[in-house]
């Protein structure tokens, strides 16, 4: 199976985000703040990564988050693991 | 000592089984209120320890176990003291809480725990006493602490060593990175992994195993095979002590007191 790109991560995300925290897929765009989008506090993006480690299959150390709001920068953090 | 329901914590005993329901708003955080509780349940189950086959912890906070130690109680009651007030006071909270979390450790009967989403810092050396611990997949475990300027202070890195390799200690411990259920389980922390909202379930399940055996042969075996490192537990506190006079700690405790921020939980 070919390796993912950041495009096809960041879309993977955003579905993901979408379902589990009930935004409508049409609202979420790769720049957006994932905390302000998805109205979500540090708990609730701590159960984000916990669904995106189990999701990709991936370890994403919390601190590889800092400074991190964007999908898109999200979605090369997670690919820098997948690869 | 069937039932009783506290300021944070409730629990009830049906035939062998009690089960300790963790319930204080936000997230569990243990303070003074906690250690009291905590403390009436050890004296009960003493009390009663030839009725007590198995105990299971849970919460019923939806956000998880338990986040710490209630950070936002331990600033207030440290604001304005002298250094040798602030060792003081935390050195008796820590004694205390040494004393419980020993108690239930050695308890003659099983202890479960079943965790599910946040278990930080003290909610996971509450954790850590327990004989079995079973997990959802919503769990995630950390050892936070480092970012104030502390260690571990209710026995947590002398229990991890006792139960997992040093070398996963100083992981958790040096990064304060949080890991998730299945990370857990093949470390070891983890006993079972179930589905969400699955393992209050599953440890009732589990103590009626347990509490099926004969009670003698079951105490025998959890003292064989569970060493309580008291002197390792001591030099913890010692060494809490030595790190929490520093104005650093103080600091770091304020930032996030103060924090209204989105990210206070992420290291």
């Amino acid at each position: 199976m070919p390796a993912k790109n950041v495009d096809e991560i960041t879309a993977e995300i955003l579905d993901l985000a979408s379902k589990s925290f009930r935004v409508p897929r049409a609202e979420l765009a790769p720049g957006d703040d994932f905390f302000k989008k998805l109205g979500i506090d540090s708990l609730q993006a701590l159960d984000l990564l916990t669904q995106l480690e189990r999701h990709f299959g991936i370890e994403l150390p919390d601190y590889e988050l800092q400074g991190v709001s964007d999908f898109r920068t999200l979605a090369e953090r997670i690919l820098a693991r997948v690869g | 000592m069937n039932e009783y329901t506290g300021e944070t914590l409730s629990w009830h005993r049906a035939g062998a089984i009690v089960e300790v329901t963790l319930h204080r708003r936000p997230l569990n955080e243990i303070g003074r209120a906690t250690l009291v509780d905590l403390e009436k349940l050890v004296v009960t189950l003493d009390a009663r320890k030839d009725d007590v086959a198995a105990v299971v912890f849970s919460s019923a906070i939806e956000a998880g176990f338990c986040a710490g130690a209630d950070l936002r109680e331990l600033y207030h009651s440290m604001k304005g003291l002298d250094a040798e007030s602030r060792q003081s006071g935390v050195r008796d909270f820590l004694e205390r809480i040494h004393r419980v979390l020993n108690s239930l450790d050695a308890l003659p009967a099983v202890t479960i725990a079943a965790v599910h989403g946040i278990c930080f810092g003290g909610g996971l050396e509450l954790a850590l006493v327990s004989d079995i611990l079973i997990a959802d997949r919503t769990a995630r475990f950390c050892f936070p602490e480092l970012r104030l300027g502390l260690v571990p202070g209710f026995g947590g890195i002398p229990r991890l060593k006792r139960d997992l390799g040093n070398r996963l200690v100083r992981d958790l411990l040096l990064t304060g990175r949080s890991i998730n259920a299945q990370k857990a389980l093949e470390a070891g922390l983890v006993n079972q992994l179930v589905a969400e909202g699955q393992a209050p379930r599953v440890a009732r399940l589990t103590a009626e195993q347990a509490a099926k055996f004969d009670r003698e042969t079951a105490r025998a075996a959890k003292r064989f095979a569970k060493p309580i490192p008291y002197a390792e537990l001591r030099q913890e506190i010692e060494l809490f002590c030595e790190l929490f006079a520093r104005p650093v700690v103080e600091d770091a405790l304020r930032k996030f007191v103060e924090d209204s921020g989105a990210l206070p939980y992420l290291p």
